[in-house]
């Protein structure tokens, strides 16, 4: 199996009447004036994007820049316009309906702004709807269905209505829904805009520990940069339909494809993006040496030591206490490098005005 | 802007210069044709007409002879639907009422006697019970015991019976046509004008060719009451699975629905408090039928009153209209506390709620099953004993009398005022009209309003009515209807203002026009018959009654729906409440007034159809004419008139309504 779960190639997405013909007029690359003044709708153009296995992939713009619509594309609930699709090497497009109907049964799962539970079903009867339309017997799905109700931390109610949950409860019940089918590839459009900032933290924290647990592949929509920051291996940003940027976190911060990015990103405090790795002073021989039994480094008198991977904001205040530098762990606790006091200041420096 | 204004000033000239024409031409016409020696003028000559009826007569008589559907002759088709009715029909009936008989006439065995009258209403209170509360038991309960109590049992679980079937028909249809056209954009390009046909033809327009296909008789009536009751069911559910959330339509894709499931698990069930408003709907329509289904051979409740009202039997009247009031208030709380009541199921839903329902399934068992075992013994049980029957009828009669002696001269004076000084000159200006002018200007009139299209159609439209020698009788169908929407708007639409306005006003007024509305339209007709005879006067009364509520409803939603920023900011710049009425919420509420008004003239038109019975001479009568003497041809022909002439004042309405709407929308764009 190859590292990409999903491929999409050259994907658009024109609404309005007429799209596919203006495409062919055009070569297959019609320009952005020329779709406005056909009366289309850009919603998506020549999308090209690898959505790596186990990562989380967002995609972040403003309302109306075609999130919603690329990812319905992904999932062929939109059929896009033109391009191509790749679900695991396999063409998603030429699938059959009935193809699509058990690859959605069992490898894709999706959660939705809204919620959209279904109101007259119980939050037990919710979460085990998927697997119910599979046919699965009573006794089996609702165990299954008790399993991931407790994973999201509804236990107790599951004979509620969905009417009688709080919109954070509720999400959650559409959340532990989509984790039913165990699928092996998680759509979240927008999961936590309709929540209140305190709440939306809180299952974004959620989220983060479901993930560490399940490992899912996971394209993740929002509007939020703040949020895509938090959650992101990888964002793609999206304006008027098309991709202009995909990159990390910090990679966006430091190197943004132009003016657009670099607006958004503007405000983002360079500490919350930068890993420690990007600003330690790496030790020169460091592959294959034990942090802890390596004789010739000094190792820091408070025992302190942090990961190579933290993000600097994480771990600023210990840095900058200490008196000596810091030593840096990779991710097999191997030192590879050390981090002084000053150079977390230089870059908590940088993001104040002159 | 000024050019617009200038442009705007000439119309209205125009438009002025034109009626003052048609008023001359109106006044002048008889007079002028003597002159001319052109009679044609006045009255469109026989020698022009095209003979349709007999056209359409041949062609039913053909459909029934000869017609065949590859080898099923149409006669078969139609005589496997009246089996498939008849069959549930004939079981419901037999329980309720007959008793559970076969073989025929003398060789009749009764195999079970009908449920005893006291398990029908024990029933209908658990079912009270079980939908709501207490109260609403005690209500049916009540009104059942009414309906034992006055004498009404019989024929009221006659109509019961047909109520029974035509529900659930009406209701399955329609939701399967409904879901055709949610799927299939065709299916609804094709049913969608048919449905707006069917709203606006008068069912009296169809009663006909029911009766010529299937035989006068109990399934004709069920027949005809579904095809009436059906398209609001139809378009209900379009509806309601179309105003599913998006989402919750991709939820179910995603879960890997067939299109089955998808339909049948997530959309139905979604939508199905919107498709219980339909379900409603479908009961009201129903029992709106009653009477007018028992022309066709329904018996029960509307069949007496039906014959009262031919033999002018006052109080049997108002006696069995009373008893359809009642029965139609029980089954429409009935129907809503239910609907409301399967939601409350789930919420409560888990193991003890399910053992507490036998209590009440165990009590209607048993009185079902003592009501037929002591039935045997103690005949009371089994048939409301008439010793114990009470009649209202005399007290009417005496009352209507009292009115009629004490009150004679002055509910004539009335009479003729409104007669002499408005009704009449109306009629005398609309039947003086020639017809030629009158088709010019129909034509300019929706030129004017909604464009060439329309103007051609209402031309075409109007040509028909002509040339079938109907002329006269649309013209006096208009004017009826005019005079009646008239007094209904100028009663109405301040009553739906002030009722906006007012708080407790618009309560007490939504309770009056909910109560309106479930009466069947018959009902209205009853004591405007007592009190005034029969004549145009009583038609128009009877019609405004009818009509009344969606001038007052429509207006009352219209100011109430103005959006509150408006009227503060109409406040801040110091309007007192006077300009506040005038120069915001009326001119915003228009649209809205305008399509009450639009909805006022349909119930006019179906109202005026049966008025026909008291006497009016329009289209109605031909209707009611050609019933009499199943005459196809001439019950059809009038039928498409009266259709024709509300599709020509609908079309035109709703597209001024339309106009009213963008104005005022463009108009908060330019003037910022
Ligand atoms: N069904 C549709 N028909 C026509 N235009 C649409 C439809 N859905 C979305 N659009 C348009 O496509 C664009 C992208 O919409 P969407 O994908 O919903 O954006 P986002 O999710 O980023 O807010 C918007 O301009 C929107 O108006
Ligand atoms: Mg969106």
């Amino acid at each position: 199996m190859s590292q990409n779960k999903l491929i999409c190639q050259d994907v658009w997405k024109l609404y309005g009447r007429g799209a596919s013909r203006l495409f062919r007029d055009h070569a297959g690359a019609p320009s952005l004036d020329s779709i406005l003044s056909a009366g289309l709708t850009p919603a998506v153009r020549a999308a090209n994007l690898e959505i790596r296995v186990g990562e989380i992939f967002v995609i972040m713009g403003l309302s109306g820049s075609g999130k919603s619509t690329l990812v319905r594309c992904m999932s062929r609930l939109i059929e896009p316009t033109h391009g191509a699709l790749l679900f695991e090497g396999r063409d998603l497009r030429s699938m059959s309906s009935r193809e699509m109907i058990s690859l959605r049964r069992h490898k894709l799962g999706m959660v939705f702004q809204h919620f959209a539970l279904l109101p007259h079903l119980s939050v037990m009867q919710n979460v085990a709807f998927p697997l119910a339309v599979q046919g699965m017997d009573r006794q089996q799905r609702e165990q299954r269905a008790a399993d991931v109700i407790k994973l999201v931390g509804l236990d107790g109610r599951e004979q509620y209505l969905p009417a009688q949950l709080s919109g954070g409860q509720q999400q959650r019940v559409g959340i532990a829904r989509s984790l039913a089918v165990e699928p092996e590839l998680w759509f979240l459009d927008e999961p936590f805009s309709a929540l209140d900032p305190l709440i939306r933290r809180e299952m974004q924290d959620e989220f983060l520990r479901l993930q560490a647990s399940l490992q899912k592949t996971i394209v993740f929509i929002t509007h939020d940069f703040d949020e895509a920051i938090r959650l992101a291996d990888r964002i793609a940003i999206m304006k008027d339909g098309a991709i202009i940027q995909v990159a990390t976190p910090e990679e966006l911060v430091k190197r943004p494809a132009d003016d657009y990015v670099r607006e958004f990103t503007r405000y983002i405090p360079r500490e919350k993006v930068t890993t420690i790795a990007s600003i330690m002073s790496a030790v020169a021989d460091a592959e294959g040496t034990s942090g802890a039994s390596l004789p010739g480094v000094a190792v820091n008198t408070n025992g302190l030591f942090v990961d190579a991977s933290s993000k600097v904001a994480d771990v600023a205040r210990a840095i900058i206490e200490s008196e000596q530098p810091v030593p840096v762990l990779n991710d097999r606790q191997q030192l590879v490098g050390h981090v002084h006091r000053q150079q977390v200041l230089d870059l908590l420096i940088e993001g104040l005005p002159e | 802007m000024i050019h617009g204004r200038l442009d705007a000033g000439l119309y209205r000239w125009l438009w002025l210069c034109l009626l003052l024409i048609t008023l001359v031409l109106s006044n002048t016409s008889r007079s002028m044709a003597r002159a001319l020696d052109a009679r044609w003028l006045i009255k469109y000559p026989g020698a022009w007409r095209v003979d349709m009826k007999s056209g359409i007569s041949r062609f039913m008589q053909w459909l029934i002879d000869d017609a065949s559907l590859g080898p099923v002759a149409f006669s078969q088709l139609t005589r496997g639907i009246a089996w498939i009715i008849e069959q549930p029909y004939q079981l419901v009936l037999g329980f309720l009422s007959s008793g559970l008989v076969t073989g025929q006439g003398s060789n009749a065995v009764q195999h079970l006697p009908p449920v005893s009258w006291l398990a029908v209403i024990v029933a209908v209170a658990v079912l009270g019970h079980y939908a709501r509360n207490l109260w609403l038991a005690l209500l049916v309960g009540v009104a059942f015991s009414y309906l034992a109590v006055f004498g009404q049992w019989d024929s009221a679980m006659v109509t019961l019976a047909s109520i029974i079937i035509a529900v659930p028909f009406g209701v399955i249809v329609g939701l399967l046509l409904g879901i055709g056209m949610y799927r299939h954009a065709w299916f609804d390009r094709l049913l969608s004008p048919l449905l707006d046909l069917m709203q606006t033809i008068p069912v009296f327009a169809y009663l006909v060719p029911i009766l010529v296909l299937f035989g006068f008789g109990p399934v004709s009536a069920l027949i005809a009451t579904i095809i009436y009751a059906m398209p609001p069911m139809v378009r209900v559910t379009a509806l309601s699975l179309r105003g599913v959330d998006p989402e919750t339509r991709e939820l179910g894709i995603m879960t890997g629905c067939t299109s089955h499931q998808l339909l049948w698990r997530v959309l139905i069930p979604v939508a199905r408090p919107g498709l219980m408003v339909g379900v409603n709907q479908v009961i009201m329509l129903s029992l709106n039928m009653v009477i007018i289904a028992s022309m066709i051979g329904a018996g029960g409740l509307g069949y007496d009153v039906l014959t009262s009202l031919r033999q002018l039997k006052i109080g049997l009247g108002i006696e069995t209209g009373v008893a359809i009031v009642v029965l139609a208030v029980a089954l429409d709380r009935l129907s809503q506390a239910l609907s409301e009541r399967s939601d409350a199921v789930l919420i409560g839903r888990g193991g003890r709620s399910l053992w507490r329902q036998y209590p009440r399934l165990t009590l209607v068992l048993l009185t079902l099953v003592c009501g037929w075992l002591l039935g045997y013994g103690i005949p009371a049980l089994r048939d409301y004993p008439p010793q114990w029957q009470v009649s209202t009828g005399l007290f009417w009669e005496e009352l209507v009398r009292t009115i009629n002696v004490n009150y004679f001269d002055e509910l004539e004076v009335i009479k003729t005022h409104i007669l002499t000084l408005f009704m009449l000159p109306i009629k005398r200006f609309l039947l003086g009209i020639p017809w030629p002018w009158g088709l010019l200007m129909i034509t300019l009139l929706a030129l004017r309003f909604a464009g060439w299209r329309l103007a051609l159609m209402s031309l075409l439209l109007s040509v028909f009515i002509l040339v079938n020698g109907l002329w006269e009788d649309a013209m006096t169908t208009l004017y009826l209807c005019g005079v009646s929407v008239i007094i209904a708007c100028l009663l109405g639409i301040p009553l739906g203002i002030f009722a906006a306005l007012n708080k407790p006003l618009g309560r007490a007024v939504s309770v009056f026009i909910d109560t309106l509305q479930t009466l069947p339209s018959f009902v209205y007709l009853i004591p405007v018959v007592m009190l005034f005879r029969v004549g145009d006067f009583t038609a128009m009364i009877a019609v405004v009654l009818y009509a009344l509520a969606p001038a007052v409803r429509y207006a009352m939603y219209g100011v109430q729906r103005v959006e509150p920023q408006l009227i503060e900011a109409g406040i801040v710049s110091g309007c007192n409440a006077w300009q506040l009425l005038m120069r915001i919420r009326l001119p915003l509420a228009s649209p809205q007034i305008l399509l009450g008004i639009n909805q006022t003239i349909m119930l006019a038109l179906s109202m005026l159809v049966i008025t026909a019975l008291v006497g009016t001479r329009d289209l109605g009568q031909e209707v009611y004419v050609a019933l009499t003497k199943a005459d196809t041809g001439r019950g059809i022909v009038a039928g498409l008139s009266v259709a024709f002439i509300a599709i020509i004042a609908d079309r035109m309405i709703s597209a001024s309504a339309r106009r009213a709407q963008r104005r005022y929308s463009l108009g908060g764009d330019s003037s910022r």
